[in-house]
């Protein structure tokens, strides 16, 4: 783990006085990629909403790079931190290079516009993640996948240090869902950005994350190594299906974990 | 970004269905220059609409006196019905148009909702309130149009703080819009009730007109006042342009994009409600401009706000001031602005919209 990007201290959140999730403490370093999982409903997207500031945390502590972030302006936030929500339509039908010029704005004033700065940053972006052909094309008419890529590419034109990623996959086909945590996985790697996401998909942890962190039926999290915390325990303990986990051997040499629900 | 090309680019899809959706035309200037020339020829012939018969070239001529040194060929009496009663209201027709249909089109943005009009926060159901309140009283035109201002903003203001305080997590632009519907059921009530009380041979009719909309009779001092806080308020809301597309994401993501939407949200409505009290001011309720016109800029100039609010402007503006040549000569009596904005407006823009789908 390198230098220490994120730091989350005993952070309890919920709505109102209600605690949905108490006590989490994680960090995470630049170039890693954490991966998030645990059932519906057990509050990851709190959590995640509060460590992007959207709702007031109950207690605790989240530091970027070693500073409380309670009182920084949204700008100052957001140029340190991309936030890839899951996608849906606009009302408006916006140009997909629009969109991803949007992760400029932090850089621009309120009465700001982009500049070839900004738009050649929301090109490379794009290129980047191989849909530059689409770059003129309506936002509001390409696929859902083609849609998270856009909101991804958002996300890496604000040029951010940290990156959180709400279920990035949930849209794709199974294609791009390989192919999008692999591109992650080595944007975390070039770049040295670190990555909060969460998933699913235990194999999806099992295979990308440098780390996992799991929340069970009741909230308490469990922090380690992909393979220390997805256990077959906890799969049938959290989701309630029995399931094996299995060491493979790949062609090439390498091992590879894989988890086998129990058919039928 | 200093990242290389991914080796594994993600696919996406089929080359043959991006060339069957092709690029989307972002900017159309030759669309534009048509509507900037079809204003222009607007503006000059709503000088020959009325009783008394004067040449569009006449009355450029008049203009044209006004800063070069022409001699007069036309009679004295078309200098007062051009300059003092024909170039006052085609002007307040282009301000007012321009203002409902800006605001129409930043609020349309701003709650991200296609069918959203410039009284959605009950701007114009307060003003017409403010307006029969001060018919009722007896108030002079001065009065009653500083009433109408004022009870524009009451009622936006009431709607923000009722809208503040049932926000407490998730969009706040839902409690906005169901507040501005509640208050502007209120304050039609109160306009019912100040109408209830008011004299059926004498304010009755008077309160009634105003309402139904009219720029008839409006001098050049009530036009500037209207326009000191409609150009300023328009061109801070163009300003806010870019700002207004990434708000359409939603608040949440608008945040942590790195806007403080908060403040933002009331700058816009503060602007919004200002040009819209201060154009409903002076020329009583006229509706449909505000809603539709922001639909017709979009078909011309796509989505993106830095053009669709100046677009939405001149669209809004000329629709009026052709409406408004058709009221006043129409028919020997002069038909109230609003009523025919509705009759001419709803099949007009109907059919435009029609073709609008047509153009994508």
């Amino acid at each position: 783990m390198g230098l220490t990007l994120l730091d989350i201290d005993r952070l309890c959140c919920g709505y109102g006085k209600r605690a949905i999730l108490g006590d989490i403490s994680f960090a995470l370093g630049a170039g890693e990629l954490l991966a998030l999982i645990g059932p519906n409903g057990v509050g990851k997207t709190t959590l995640f909403k509060t460590i992007l500031g959207l709702m007031p945390r109950l207690s605790g502590a989240i530091r970027l790079n070693g500073e409380e972030i309670a009182r920084w302006p949204r700008r100052r936030f957001a140029r340190q931190v991309g936030y890839v929500p899951q996608a849906h339509t606009p009302p408006f039908p916006f140009l997909v290079r629009d969109v991803a010029a949007m992760g400029r704005v932090a850089r621009h004033g309120l009465f700001g516009k982009p500049g070839k700065a900004d738009m050649d940053a929301a090109h490379a972006a794009l290129d980047d993640l191989g849909i530059g052909a689409l770059a003129a094309v309506r936002y509001t008419e390409i696929s859902g996948g083609e849609r998270q890529l856009v909101l991804i590419a958002r996300a890496l034109a604000q040029a951010p240090r940290l990156l959180i990623m709400d279920e990035p996959t949930s849209s794709l086909d199974y294609g791009n869902q390989l192919k999008t945590l692999a591109h992650v996985r080595r944007l975390a790697a070039r770049q040295n950005l670190g990555i909060l996401l969460t998933t699913h998909h235990p194999d999806h942890a099992l295979l990308h994350a440098t780390r996992t962190l799991t929340l069970d039926r009741h909230g308490r999290a469990a922090l380690g190594a992909p393979a220390e915390v997805i256990t077959e325990d906890y799969l049938s303990q959290t989701y309630g299906i029995a399931s094996e986990i299995h060491v493979i051997r790949r062609r090439d040499g390498r091992e590879a974990r894989l988890c086998v629900p129990e058919a039928g | 970004m200093s990242v290389p090309a991914a080796s594994t680019p993600v696919e996406t899809q089929a080359p043959a269905r991006r060339f069957r959706r092709g690029a989307a035309a972002s900017s159309s200037p030759w669309r534009l220059a048509a509507l900037l020339s079809c204003l222009c020829a607007l503006f000059i012939l709503s000088f020959a609409v009325g009783r008394y018969p004067v040449a569009p070239l006449t009355a450029l001529s008049v203009l044209a006196a006004q800063i070069l040194p022409l001699t007069p060929h036309w009679e004295g009496n078309v200098d007062i019905v051009v300059l003092g009663i024909r170039l006052p209201r085609i002007l307040a027709a282009l301000l007012v148009g321009a203002a409902l249909s800006v605001s129409g089109a930043a609020y349309q943005g701003l709650f991200r909702n296609p069918l959203v009009s410039p009284g959605i926060l009950g701007v114009s159901a307060g003003a017409g309130f403010g307006a029969a309140l001060a018919i009722l009283l007896g108030f002079g035109m001065m009065g009653i149009q500083l009433s109408a201002f004022l009870g524009g903003m009451l009622a936006v203001g009431t709607t923000w703080a009722i809208g503040a305080s049932i926000a407490r997590r998730g969009d706040p632009a839902l409690p906005m819009l169901l507040a501005g519907v509640i208050v502007g059921t209120l304050f039609t009530a109160f306009i019912s009730l100040v109408k209830f009380a008011a004299d059926p041979d004498d304010t009755l009719p008077s309160i009634t007109f105003w309402l139904m909309g009219s720029l008839a009779s409006l001098h050049f001092g009530e036009l500037a006042a209207a326009a000191a806080l409609i150009l300023p308020g328009a061109a801070l809301l163009i300003a806010l342009g870019w700002t207004l597309n990434v708000l359409c994401f939603g608040d949440e993501e608008a945040r942590a994009l790195g806007l403080a939407t908060g403040r933002i949200r009331l700058l816009v409505i503060v602007c919004a409600t200002l040009i819209t009290a201060a154009a409903v001011a002076i020329s009583g309720i006229i509706g449909l401009v505000g809603l539709v016109a922001p639909h017709l800029a979009r078909m011309l100039a796509g989505p993106d706000h830095r053009a669709l609010l100046p677009v939405s402007a001149l669209i809004g503006g000329g629709f009026l001031l052709a409406v408004d040549d058709l009221a006043r000569s129409l028919f020997a009596v002069e038909i109230p602005l609003g009523i025919v904005t509705a009759i001419i407006g709803a099949p007009f823009f109907l059919y435009l919209l029609r073709r609008g789908q047509k153009w994508d």
